[in-house]
């Protein structure tokens, strides 16, 4: 296999991605780890005319904590946050859920951003900014904005990306004092993409279940001052709004049970980790 | 900025097994086939080409990575290390290789050297790995042959052989 052909660039500054991203528009791909984007070129279902490869932007690896939230900036790769020293008292979620992502071979070079920006339904780092509520940071030649999770993926593969700009980092809100948060994911073999993906967070009498791999981007949805009993049917209720269906993988019937059965498990296991 | 123009042949270097290499290649041309046909390095096997399979498995910089999943441009520059540079320059198998001729580990071999390189950066970071713990390190690897049991025997064989010879030096 062997992609189409591309004029490939190498940037030394951000500046200089930025300039190629809005002379190129829709035409120009942005590499960092290349881990989703080599795949798509190697199959031809992209055939970009430039490649912007922005690996080497070292201005951008870094892992930096802000008030009230962890800054990982474009290049860093999911290993470095994995060995992150803070990461499991300020990530919680994404320490349980990172092993997860792909292999360790493919988390040495795969970014956080990128994986973001390649935004896969059953993807274990957007689920867990979504699940957070964390925000992405976006810049291109003339402005910078920084977006919300819910307002940045919007189905598969697509973002609110525009095509000048580029994502420069990803913040996730730090772990909050007394609540808890825990991650499980059902696969046929470890590392591969999700069948269903369940994150919880709980804490200050809610509970928040995000599910990646039922619809075509992370669903979250939060209850507030739920009663045990009644948790069952809240999660039925959820599992029935969720627009799974059947593929090779597994039947509708199985996600929805999985997201009723693991859910309670995995907000159980959150509610544990609060305590 | 390096740019490097679609049908053009460009000039890339990297040190492989610890010498100096250099050919040229188009921007798309991925680093396996550079390594092969290029270089002529055919150790690293090409399994599925798109990250799945771990045939292609490579260090650069040390770390273990799919060589499917990145140019051959992106490598000038790098430390990069195949199969052929896991045995001694004599031709002495390393203890890793040591212990899958021993236990089996090898049918058809297509898949080995991308076991072989993911190990050998693995056992390097992790002393004293847990059956389990090897099996979470090999899922990124496929093997149609062996039915994977003896591969992880090899490799716990190899952690414990190697954290041994570790102790001793500790001890001297």
């Amino acid at each position: 296999m062997k992609p189409a052909s591309f004029d490939y660039v190498r940037c030394d500054t951000v500046d200089e991605a930025l300039e190629l991203v809005e002379q190129h528009g829709d035409e120009a791909r942005v590499m960092a780890g290349g881990q989703s984007l080599m795949a798509m070129l190697n199959m031809r279902l992209v055939r970009p005319s430039i490649v912007v490869d922005i690996a080497e932007l070292d201005d951008l690896r870094y892992v930096k904590e802000n008030p009230g939230h962890v800054e990982i900036g474009a290049t860093t790769t999911q290993a470095e946050l994995e060995a992150w020293p803070k990461l499991k008292a300020q990530l919680p979620l994404i320490a349980a859920a990172i092993p997860h992502v792909g292999h360790f071979q493919t988390r040495h070079r795969g970014t956080v951003c990128g994986s973001l920006c390649h935004a896969d339904p059953s993807s274990e780092l957007p689920l867990c900014l979504a699940t957070l509520g964390g925000e992405v940071v976006l810049r291109s030649r003339r402005r910078k904005r920084v977006v919300a999770a819910d307002q940045f993926q919007l189905g598969l593969l697509s973002t609110a990306k525009r095509p000048d700009e580029l994502m420069i980092a990803a913040r996730y809100p730090a772990a909050l004092a007394g609540f808890g948060y825990a991650f499980r994911e059902i696969s046929r073999r470890h590392g591969d993409f999700a069948i269903v993906a369940l994150a919880a967070m709980v804490g200050g009498g809610k509970i928040r279940l995000g599910v990646g791999g039922v619809e075509d981007k992370p669903v979250v949805r939060e209850w507030d001052k739920l009663d045990d009993s009644e948790l069952p049917n809240a999660l039925n209720d959820f599992a029935w709004d969720l627009g799974g269906s059947d593929d090779i993988h597994a039947t509708a019937r199985y996600r929805r049970e999985m997201v009723r059965r693991l859910g309670r498990k995995v907000i159980e296991e959150a509610r544990q980790c609060a305590s | 900025m390096r740019v490097m123009k679609q049908g053009e042949r460009h000039r890339v270097r990297f040190t492989l097994n610890g010498e100096p290499v250099e050919g040229f290649a188009e921007p798309r041309m991925l680093l396996t086939d550079f390594i092969r046909h290029e270089i002529g390095a055919t150790g690293t096997h090409v399994g599925c080409e798109h990250g799945i399979c771990g045939a292609c498995t490579i260090r650069v910089d040390g770390k273990a990575i799919r060589a499917c999943l990145m140019l051959a441009v992106q490598a000038d520059g790098k430390r990069i290390d195949t199969i052929e540079g896991l045995a001694a320059a004599d031709g002495t198998l390393s203890p890793l290789q040591v212990a899958f001729h021993r236990n089996f580990a090898l049918q058809c071999g297509y898949c080995t050297p991308g076991f072989l390189m993911t190990l050998a950066d693995y056992l390097e970071r992790h002393a004293n790995p847990t059956e389990q713990d090897i099996r979470v390190a090999l899922s990124g690897n496929l093997c149609r042959c062996t039915g994977y049991a003896e591969i992880v025997n090899a490799a716990l064989e190899a952690a414990a052989e190697m954290s041994a010879t570790h102790a001793d030096a500790g001890a001297r």
